[in-house]
């Protein structure tokens, strides 16, 4: 094994991370503290316009990670909650722009969090035939759709691009490619109007966006933000600041789904046609649920697993050329969508009164499951429908 | 050339009858892997290829679990050599796969590990270390481990010494 030559080459993610200045993880890791990041930490030619226009804001946070690989602008100052950034200005009109995965989306809130605009541009379509999010196939798309969709916020809010007072955007995690698109379009934006830079964690973004729901902060507050990349439960101990309590150790829950719907011969996306196949599910059918005791972290490749395995005795998988028995497919799907949901309600409630949380928060797009027959405990939808995923907001009790 | 890596070719099957074997397994090959090497899995949906990652993971000194990857393509771990873990499920073509940009991973400063390889497996190097796993039943995997990179060969010592106490203790 000895001499052998090591490539010197830097990776890309470091590469990345360097040429944009910004953490564009791909996945993310236990422990970590998630902050929001300020225009200084997206280390851009806006950032720099952003502080010196507005002394105030000159502080500003730094994306902290466990490892020491993190993309760290120089100049980086003290901290302040990213809402200040909110609250510290008048007559103010914020937009946001996300493009971290296969939804172009632009909004516009005013300095009291209400929401005057929310536009989607939605590429599910697109990525259907392909099972899954093509990363090359979305950015694409982004560069498409971005400016349309920025122009349809402006129009429905009655904004002009001279009323705008500060670009956030999500710069991660999420995919690289796609990030670039929203980030830069930011960038540009906020250079050109010489405002602020705000740079979001895509899943800071996912727990704050309850916010828009109307109700004020509450913390320590348990959040659950469970999608196809993601399946984790956040502590939110004071505002801005995250701690990963839990997290998926194979499989995260909207992968299990989509996978799974595969085995069953459905179609993707696979949440919503497990759920619709589940209401036919007549015959009780057994699988396990990994509790993990002890962790707060979540398992669901062996459900996966028990899933084939059980389709393979019931004749649904590999397809038979006749189709899969509908009886059998409806069962497992009932049986599947009730494991998941079981497990995640159970240990978002756990670890919710174990932190003594007074509020828990619903995210991501698996976050729309119901259990059968059963719904999430108390749950009340956001009235955001227009939002890329919906959350339901609950208390702990 | 062609002959040359034939010659020098090595295989090994080994049997896993727990999850705990197959990260056994992939802590062995993890802890023989140097930056630059690949390692290419395939097998069926549930078959444990992320499994016999994780192992790997841990095998290069990281307590991280690894996750699938399907979704995101790529995840990234920090071990004693950064691990790329890849995953070509979603992909269908040779022309998909080349189109992600994988040479900066498979030609980087780190291990790479990639699921699904099979999807394209004319696409990578042939300096590689490849994995099949076979579902023989519900807690039964065969694992065939193969590689015409002689600078690998030290891990076929490796597991064999792990196929002997498999078959010992069986």
């Amino acid at each position: 094994m000895e001499g052998r030559a090591i490539p010197t080459s830097t990776s890309p993610l470091l590469r990345f991370r360097e040429s944009y200045g910004y953490v564009a993880g791909f996945r993310t890791r236990s422990n970590l503290v998630y902050r929001l990041t300020s225009a200084a930490a997206l280390n851009s030619p806006a950032g720099a316009l952003a502080k010196t226009r507005d002394p105030q804001q000159e502080t500003s946070q730094i994306p902290r990670t466990r490892g020491s690989r993190t993309a760290l602008a120089p100049g980086t100052s003290p901290e302040i909650p990213s809402n200040q950034l909110v609250s510290q200005k008048t007559k103010e009109k914020n937009t946001g722009i996300e493009t971290s995965c296969d939804e172009t989306a632009a909004g516009l809130v005013d300095q009291d969090g209400r929401l005057l605009a929310n536009v989607v541009a939605s590429q599910s379509e697109l990525h259907a035939r392909f099972g899954g999010v093509v990363p090359e196939v979305a950015s694409r798309q982004h560069l498409l759709s971005i400016q349309g969709v920025l122009r349809r916020a402006l129009d429905e809010s009655g904004t002009e691009w001279e009323d705008i007072d500060a670009v956030a955007v999500t710069n991660g995690p999420g995919l690289a490619g796609a990030l670039i698109v929203g980030v830069n379009v930011a960038k540009g934006l906020a250079a050109s109007l010489g405002v602020p830079l705000v740079g979001v964690n895509h899943l800071a973004g996912h727990v704050y966006a309850a916010w828009i729901a109307g109700h004020g902060p509450v913390t320590p507050r348990m959040c659950l933000i469970v999608s196809g990349g993601h399946t984790e439960l956040v502590l939110m101990d004071e505002e801005g600041r995250f701690r990963m309590i839990g997290e998926t150790r194979d499989d995260a829950a909207g992968e299990a789904f989509d996978k799974v719907a595969r085995v069953l011969g459905l179609r993707y996306p696979g949440g919503p046609e497990i759920q619709r196949a589940a209401r036919d599910g007549g015959r009780t059918e057994s699988l396990p649920r990994a509790w993990l005791r002890g962790t707060h972290d979540f398992s669901f490749s062996g459900l996966k697993t028990a899933v084939i395995r059980r389709a393979r005795q019931d004749g649904i998988y590999p397809p038979p050329p006749e189709g899969p028995p509908w009886e059998n497919v409806a069962a497992l799907a009932r049986e599947f969508q009730n494991s998941v949901v079981d497990v995640l309600v159970k240990k978002t409630v756990d670890a919710s009164a174990r932190y003594g949380c007074g509020e828990v928060v619903l995210a991501g797009g698996v976050a729309a499951t119901r259990r059968s027959g059963k719904p999430w405990p108390a749950p009340r939808t956001c009235p955001l429908p227009c939002l890329p995923w919906r959350c339901a907001q609950t208390t702990a009790p | 050339m062609k002959d040359n890596f034939r010659i020098h070719s090595m295989q090994i099957t080994l049997e896993s009858h727990a999850t705990s074997t197959t990260h056994e397994i992939g802590r062995t090959i993890g802890s023989k892997v140097v930056p630059g090497d690949i390692v290419l899995l395939s097998g069926s949906l549930g078959a444990g290829k992320t499994t016999l990652t994780q192992g790997i993971v841990w095998g290069l000194g990281s307590a991280e679990y690894a996750r699938s990857p399907t979704f995101v393509l790529v995840n990234e771990y920090d071990a004693r050599v950064p691990v790329y873990h890849m995953d070509l499920y979603r992909l269908d073509s040779f022309e998909e796969v080349d189109g992600l940009g994988l040479d900066d991973y498979l030609y980087g400063d780190g291990v790479c590990v990639i699921e699904w390889a099979d999807k394209a497996s004319s696409y990578f190097p042939e300096r590689h270390l490849s994995v099949f796993i076979r579902t023989v039943s519900d807690e039964i995997r065969e694992l065939t481990i193969e590689s015409c990179n002689t600078e690998l060969h030290s891990i076929f010592d490796a597991l064999g010494r792990i196929g002997a106490s498999i078959t010992g203790s069986a």
